[in-house]
């Protein structure tokens, strides 16, 4: 479906006691992951609302991921509990405006798990790169019209 | 408070076509808080909006407002810069705060982004419920504080009906049966002599079936 220069661009918000350290430490590891990634240090998963996650879409991310602690295992108890139900309120407003819903997501990880943040951002990457460019990915768009 | 739910997307899109640019105005009172139409509500359904539009070619430009509530004219009138920039006006109020949007502005169609629902209460955050009905003549006082028109699925004064059945309603199992409700209350509260006393047949006048109603308050008359 997607051209084969398509690189996506990917949102991750990160929770800072969990993603955010195994961030850091698939970076301390040498681990390899995709360059698509932009991480967006939160204090906790909890703190996201729908219209953030809408906003980068806005912006024409291709696909966003919230990334928050193991479940149970939230330093503020709830936070990561909080964000679960909030992703997939998202996703059907996604689906509303005519964006896949799958291009939305929610991960569980804990900051020793860099081989994860890895494997979720190397997942993540490809299963965007199958869907291929938001339509609002106005970058995107501009490219492949000069192009033309 | 009033409940809102909000109306399906693509009615929403459906209204506002032939739109470029519109005022996207959430109500500061009761639909704030049944989370469906505040400030984030607002900003919520601008961005879908937008996203929409654009990912069509045929993008919407919007601006985002909310008022302290929208079913007063003082509140409304803080919109009045606003609304000549604009070719219309989706409201994220209760059907009231529409007219009163749609009143003051009459050059401006005003557009209802809500379906106005019950008034009711929360349960919990995000979960609301049906309390009551308006019908202008509370007899809470005779009913343990349950009332038998909004939460009776019959509206019966007079309660239960045959399709009571362990405390449950007969539409569903999941609903209790306002009657059991109101009788083991009182029960409780020792003034089953209340039940054991006849309603009068109900004034519906006073509810909806009297036409608009209004409430005058002499001492702020001017």
């Amino acid at each position: 479906m997607a051209g084969s220069d398509f690189e996506p661009t990917i949102v991750a918000f990160c929770c800072h006691y969990c993603a955010y350290g195994a961030a850091d430490l698939a970076g301390s590891m040498r681990l390899q992951y995709p360059a698509n990634i932009r991480i967006i240090r939160l204090p906790c998963s909890g703190k996201v609302t729908p219209i953030f996650l809408l906003r980068a879409f806005e912006k024409g991310a291709d696909g966003v991921y919230v990334a928050g602690c193991m479940e149970g295992d939230c330093h503020f108890i709830l936070g990561n509990l909080v964000a679960k139900p909030r992703v997939i309120y998202a996703k059907r407003l996604i689906a509303e405006v005519g964006l896949e819903p799958e291009r939305l997501e929610m991960f569980n990880m804990s900051a020793a798990m860099g081989p994860k943040f890895a494997d979720v951002a190397r997942e993540f990457t490809e299963r965007i790169r199958q869907l291929g460019p938001s339509p609002l990915n106005k970058k995107f768009q501009n490219k492949k019209d000069q192009a033309a | 408070m009033v409940i809102g739910e909000r109306k399906p997307f693509e009615e929403i899109l459906k209204t506002l076509e032939g739109h470029k640019k519109i005022l996207v105005l959430g109500c500061g009172g009761c639909v704030t808080v049944c989370l469906t139409g505040g400030d984030d509500a607002v900003r919520v359904l601008s961005s879908q909006l937008k996203m929409s539009r654009d990912k069509d070619g045929n993008p919407l430009e919007i601006i985002e407002k909310t008022v302290e509530r929208q079913c007063d004219p003082e509140y409304v009138e803080e919109i009045h810069d606003i609304v000549p920039d604009v070719e219309a006006v989706l409201s994220l109020a209760c059907g009231a705060g529409v007219q009163y949007v749609a009143e003051r502005y009459a050059k401006t169609p005003a557009y209802p982004a809500l379906d106005t629902t019950f008034v009711g209460g929360s349960v919990k955050e995000g979960y609301y419920v049906e309390r009551c009905q308006t019908c202008g003549q509370c007899k809470l006082a005779y009913t343990g504080g349950i009332c038998p028109i909004a939460r009776c699925s019959k509206s019966l004064l007079n309660g239960p009906c045959g399709g009571s059945t362990g405390g449950k309603c007969e539409i569903s199992p999941e609903v209790d049966c306002a009657w059991q409700l109101i009788i083991d209350r009182l029960r409780y509260l020792d003034q089953m002599d209340r039940y054991e006393e006849l309603a009068d047949i109900a004034d519906w006048s006073k509810n909806r079936d009297g036409g608009p109603r209004k409430m005058i308050r002499e001492d702020f008359q001017r």
